[in-house]
């Protein structure tokens, strides 16, 4: 097995500078920290350089880390098939959590975008077709957030989930068990 | 084919046309589960597609952060259900990493060799299903014959047949059973004619090769933004296999090679996961002639039950650490890892952050088929709905995997 040439760090802290943050290696995996205003520009410039080509979008996952402050985080795992480096990327947000989509740059964050605003309710700004895409259309929550109960709110349906606010929708609340 | 259809529209203004929207699925046999498609189509043509996934959805990810990491194997066995071990193995192998620790060389062999005969029965499956959705029936019928020595495998292994959750973290369960290795060696022998019968089957059979050679055909570039993985990447002619590229356990001392096709077609697609199965099997037999004899679990007794039991009846403190283990599991240090793997289907990661407590405080399954889906309405050449069926037959999404 040959030994691979690591990534050089240094272009990217150069190109960003005080923006970015460079949080170390992490299980072999190199870890930035992005704000959200710069992640479009961030992921462009690591997909287009000739040098480092992250051109493979592996991953897109949004985090919730209730009760700290700042809440949400979206992290973007790229990864280079020329080089066969991995990179994290991870962007900080507040609540209510928003980010620009880079649907623009990989087509295929589409769903994990759709994905993330359904389960965390993060916010894509720029996404084409930001709808729910597990739970269905009406559905209220975001059900992977820390706060919301495993086993979903109580009402007719559900005779096992947690006391909670009532469904607003008024055709949950009562609609009859078949 | 834009020419084609062109002509076959009918001309002029004198039919009176309109888009008719057509759903297929949830409950229907050629989306391969719970898929439903929402079509707009203009006749036979299909001019948008939007597929409805969700059906599924199991809140797999949810689940896992209120249940230890031991107790997270049977969930990952239920995403890609037709191959269990390698789900099972990308998890173990996740924790392990955050762990600091290594499976021992006896336990990695079992791992690899359990992971490639899922391998051959997930492929198998579409070998046999991609015929089926166009209308050849007889492979179906043949691939299950294979399948079910598969199954037997496994089960002589494992005492299961589907969801196995075999590995643990820092071993597998037990040790192989007395009389496997002779049972492993005749599948080894028997199953290269049987994949010879497959494609004497099909690969000259006018019909199939009509409706899969030239259709729904992915550019690389178009295949590496839409984020493909696994066979389906490389029936596109991008040389990437994460056993090869990133070896994990003992992958770096076996010998295969990584199947590519240039066309990126449905046929190209399929033909790679034939291929792809010779491979397997080489591995098999070179993962039977390496395997050490040695422990099949790591020796710590904070992690894995000990091997030998009669320590736990014998001293306070193993008996102490086995209760502690078995009620509450262990403790992972704070940290975040990604670990990824070669499923059959492509790319199956975990990304996990720890807390440090024995429960993980966020768990994300990069599932191969939920990306790979999403590609159904990038290929814009399979225009005619029943190329649609083609394209997502050999695309092989497992809809269990796309939900989660």
């Amino acid at each position: 097995m040959s030994v691979e040439p690591s990534l050089n760090r240094a272009p990217i802290m150069e190109r960003f500078g005080e923006a970015i943050e460079d949080l170390g290696t992490a299980h072999g995996i190199e870890v930035f920290a992005v704000p959200p205003e710069k992640i479009v520009e961030f992921c462009r410039f690591l997909k287009e350089d000739p040098a480092l080509k992250f051109n493979f979008l592996s991953d897109i996952c949004g985090v919730d880390h209730y009760p700290e402050t700042p809440r949400y985080e979206a992290v973007y795992h790229l990864y280079s098939l020329p080089n066969k480096w991995r990179i994290r990327i991870k962007c900080r947000l507040g609540d209510p959590p928003e980010v620009p989509s880079v649907t623009g740059v990989w087509r295929t964050a589409n769903w994990h975008e759709r994905e993330a605003w359904d389960m965390y309710g993060i916010r894509f700004t720029g996404h084409p077709d930001l709808r729910r895409i597990y739970m269905w259309e009406g559905f209220e929550g975001f059900p992977q957030r820390k706060d919301f109960p495993l086993r979903g709110y109580k009402d007719k349906l559900n005779p096992f989930g947690a006391e909670g606010p009532p469904p607003t929708q008024p055709d949950l609340a009562t609609r009859e068990i078949p | 084919m834009t020419e084609v259809t062109e002509l076959m529209k009918p001309e002029g203004e004198a039919l009176n046309t309109k888009e008719v929207l057509l759903n297929l699925g949830p409950q229907h046999p050629s989306t391969h589960g719970v898929l439903r498609l929402v079509l707009e189509l203009d006749g036979e043509y299909v001019e948008r597609v939007d597929p409805h996934v969700g059906y599924l959805h199991r809140g797999t990810e949810k689940l896992a952060e209120s249940f230890t990491y031991t107790q997270i194997f049977p969930l990952t066995d239920r995403l890609d259900y037709l191959c269990p071990p390698s789900n099972n193995l990308a998890f173990a192998l996740a924790v392990e990493k955050l762990l600091g620790i290594e499976a021992p060389i006896r336990a990695q062999y079992i791992r690899v060799l359990m992971a490639e005969l899922a391998r051959i029965s997930g492929h198998l499956l579409i070998t046999g299903a991609l015929p089926m959705d166009l209308g050849a029936m007889t492979a179906l019928l043949y691939v299950m014959r294979e399948r079910e020595m598969i199954m037997d495998l496994l089960e002589m292994i494992t005492g299961a047949r589907m969801h196995t959750s075999f590995c643990r973290v820092g071993g597998v369960r037990e040790d192989l059973p007395d009389g496997f290795l002779p049972k492993i060696r005749e599948f080894c022998d028997i199953f290269p004619s049987r994949i010879r019968d497959y494609e004497r089957l099909l690969e000259n059979n006018r019909v199939f090769l009509n409706r899969t050679e030239g259709i729904g055909v992915i550019s690389a570039e178009d295949a590496i933004d839409l984020g493909l993985s696994g066979p389906n990447l490389r029936a596109s002619g991008v040389d990437w296999d994460i056993r090869r590229d990133e070896p994990y356990e003992i992958y770096d001392r076996l010998d295969f090679n990584v199947i590519t096709r240039d066309e990126g077609d449905c046929y190209a697609r399929w033909r790679c996961r034939v291929d792809e199965m010779r491979e397997s099997i080489r591995i098999i037999e070179q993962c039977i002639a390496q395997m050490p004899e040695g422990p099949f679990q790591i020796d710590m007794p904070t992690i894995a039950f000990p091997v030998d039991k009669e320590r736990v009846h014998c001293s306070m403190e193993a008996l102490i650490q086995h209760f502690d283990l078995s009620a509450y599991g262990f403790n992972v240090p704070p940290g975040e890892v990604y670990s990824a793997i070669e499923a059959p289907k492509g790319e199956l990661g975990f990304y996990i952050i720890s807390d440090g407590s024995p429960k993980p405080f966020r768990m994300k399954v990069r599932a191969p088929s939920f990306v790979n889906l999403q590609a159904l309405f990038g290929v814009t050449n399979a225009r005619y709905l029943a190329d649609m069926i083609a394209v997502l037959g050999s695309l092989d999404p497992v809809m269990a995997e796309v939900d989660k």
